[in-house]
């Protein structure tokens, strides 16, 4: 029963640390899908979970703050736009400059407007968060056993995040593959050239793709700052957002694997954080640092073709022009 | 829209930069008055806390040099066609292997240690550099995300040896224990004393004199050697390298370890010049404000050291900006570098239309 309650939670904290992965990688697919690189969803994600904390702390609202959340990445998104099918900037470049100016940013603007050393203030009134759903009798589940806990602590009780982004898989792969947009999309990522000769805008399509990423990011940051805990610190996506590309090219640009790809890494990160320090039968202590490092190596691996094979969208990367 | 149009060698490698740092500045002064702040003020504090005294020249060449390791190691893998994101990796674990070899003979003269140092260190950054490149080469795995993702195994790494392994028995912070004498970097100071010259107390170590002969080493690499114009041919265009008998994939490779061994060059002036141990994330961004270096310096060695140290400049010049007004913190640098790497790089095609434009109309008319 203890071994079943430690892998019940665990398998909770998986999906709470899977969320934010999960809607930034799927903010990567449309992104790179269509043939622009996505490096910059650690910056958007930071961008929104500041503006998501600083709005909520000063209306008290965390719709609003997710408004401002979403806000904030849209713009983000616009701009790496700007500077890469506008004017044909290089990506990784323009992914890097907003990925480092959103570090500065927020710290600073935290600093000025509310004094507290580049925080927002904790977030704990009513309403300023994203809470818990309940479920219907989550309560009276726990007390039976087996499938009690199960319902109490693994389906119910996260916040709405949580499911949204859950719900957006399928939803993404109905949009990529059975929508017109949706071929467009994968087509401007494989053949720009082809798509423009269809007389459809590869630009616009790639506006549209960027825009959704920043929407998908401006989400996954608001959840960072506003459920996952209360208020905005200092580098608080930690990397999550190039943990995300990682997911995102594991799950080799398609919804369902991407999905598998960032429950596995939050299960490894959950199982990290349950191990630390704990002495396992045969190989002994497993250094913390060795199991948060294998999303990153199985990623070489898979890139190496050790693992599998990922093939990237052949356009990507490249900006397109008409006169080549 | 057109293609980027050519401009003239003058405005590329000196008007372009100055327009779109200016861009970057005026944007950054627009944040701090955003903030409350005057501009002015600002821009007056940044540059007396960076050269308004001798102090100030030596924490701001101090920070430079760092930046000029990490900048010629973007600027190398760049002229070969590579994007080398992980100079913080390969500076990480090439510190390492320096600060390795100053635990274990720092009883030895410091100039027996030195000539290992380096070469631990550069042999370090250019293993970790190694692997990425070897990837690219011979399997075609994106070197910008594998680079990435080295960044991150090197954080693990060290961080797993520092609080494990090398930590100093009996203490809380992940630190090894103090080199010996022989692992230290004399300070700058301390040679001009020796010839009779006053200068004050800084960070400031003999690694600013090495890195400018690494800039020295790239400039003669790149220009004037053979294996210089491959990397160069190969960088240009893959296929016609490999016409002319240049193997493209021994370019990436070789281009990727003078890369990370450039990169190795870090420790020497943040470990035996001013750490004097091993301490955790000691590069501390200097990978990342590298590509800042590159893009702004145009991956010239000259360049690099130019805005190596402006970079230098604001890193210092906003410790005391910090200090004087309150409400602009630290950050305000990365923010600064931010839009600096986003003006440099991202959007240099902005600029460069409406100048060719304006140069192009002066000749014409004349």
């Amino acid at each position: 029963m203890e071994t079943y309650t430690l892998i019940v939670l665990t398998l909770a904290a998986t999906i709470r640390v899977a969320t934010p992965l999960l809607l930034a990688a799927l903010a990567g697919m449309f992104s790179e899908r269509s043939g622009v690189i996505d490096l910059g969803l650690e910056g958007k994600m930071l961008g929104a979970a500041f503006a998501a904390a600083a709005v909520s702390a000063v209306t008290g609202s965390a719709w609003l703050g997710l408004a401002a959340g979403v806000g904030t990445a849209l713009l983000l998104g616009l701009l790496l736009g700007f500077a890469c099918i506008t004017h044909r900037g290089n990506q990784v470049v323009a992914a890097m400059a907003i990925n480092i100016m959103v570090a500065g940013l927020g710290p600073t603007l935290a600093l000025a407007w509310f004094n507290l050393g580049g925080q927002t203030p904790q977030l704990d009134g009513p309403g300023q968060r994203f809470a818990g759903l309940v479920w219907p009798w989550a309560q009276q589940a726990r007390e039976a056993p087996v499938p009690g806990l199960l319902y109490a602590e693994l389906l119910s009780g996260h916040n709405l995040i949580v499911y949204v982004a859950l719900a957006l898989v399928p939803l993404s792969a109905w949009v990529l593959y059975r929508t017109r947009f949706g071929l467009r999309l994968r087509a401007v990522g494989e053949n720009p050239l082809a798509v423009d000769t269809a007389g459809i805008s590869v630009n616009g399509l790639r506006y549209q793709a960027v825009l959704i990423s920043g929407l998908l990011c401006g989400v996954a940051g608001t959840y960072l700052s506003t459920a996952a805990s209360a208020g905005f610190v200092r580098d608080m996506t930690a990397g999550k957002g190039y943990l995300a590309l990682a997911a995102l090219i594991f799950g080799k640009w398609k919804p369902w694997p991407t999905l598998g790809a960032c429950l596995l890494f939050a299960f490894t990160d959950a199982l990290a954080t349950r191990l630390q320090g704990v002495e396992l039968p045969l190989v002994g202590v497993v250094p913390v640092q060795f199991i948060l490092a294998l999303p990153y190596a199985l990623t070489v691996l898979l890139l190496a073709g050790f693992v599998g094979k990922a093939v990237a969208p052949k356009a990507i990367g490249v900006p397109y022009s008409k006169d080549k | 829209m057109s293609a980027p149009r050519k401009l003239p060698r003058w405005a590329e490698l000196g008007l372009l930069p100055l327009v779109n740092l200016t861009a970057a500045l005026l944007l950054s002064g627009l944040v701090v008055r955003l903030l409350g702040e005057s501009p002015w003020a600002a821009l007056k504090l940044l540059a007396d806390g960076a050269f308004g005294s001798q102090e100030a020249v030596g924490y701001t060449l101090y920070y430079a040099t760092s930046y000029i390791f990490t900048g010629l190691a973007v600027a190398v893998a760049y002229h070969a066609g590579l994007f080398n994101i992980g100079a913080e990796g390969q500076a990480y674990v090439g510190g390492l292997c320096t600060g390795l070899v100053c635990l274990g003979l720092g009883t030895w003269p410091f100039w027996a240690v030195l000539p290992l140092a380096v070469a631990a260190g550069a042999a370090g950054g250019a293993a970790w550099a190694f692997i990425p490149g070897w990837l690219q080469a011979r399997r075609g795995s994106h070197i910008v995300i594998t680079t990435i993702m080295f960044n991150f195994l090197a954080a693990a790494l060290m961080t797993y040896l520092l609080v494990n392994v090398l930590i100093r028995p009996g203490q809380q912070s992940p630190e090894s224990r103090e080199f010996g004498p022989g692992g230290v970097m004399p300070p700058l100071h301390e040679l001009l004393a020796k010839v009779g010259l006053t200068f004050a107390s800084t960070p400031l170590n003999l690694s600013f004199v090495l890195a400018l002969l690494a800039a020295g080493f790239v400039a003669v690499f790149i220009w004037r050697t053979r294996w210089g114009y491959a990397l160069r041919v190969a960088g240009e265009n893959a296929a016609a390298a490999g016409y002319a008998g240049i193997s493209p994939a021994r370019v990436t490779i070789g281009a990727m370890l003078l890369s990370g061994a450039l990169a190795g060059g870090l420790g020497l002036n943040e470990l035996m010049g001013a750490q004097h141990r091993i301490l955790i994330d000691f590069p501390g961004g200097a990978g990342f404000v590298g590509i800042a270096v590159a893009l702004m310096g145009r991956n010239r060695p000259l360049g690099v050291i130019g805005a190596a140290i402006l970079f230098g400049a604001l890193a210092q010049g906003g410790s005391q900006l910090s200090f004087d007004m309150p409400k602009v913190n630290r950050d305000m640098v990365v923010v600064i570098q931010g839009l600096v790497i986003l003006f440099c790089g991202a959007l240099e095609n902005v600029f460069r239309g409406p100048l060719a434009r304006l140069l192009g109309q002066r000749e014409g008319g004349a």
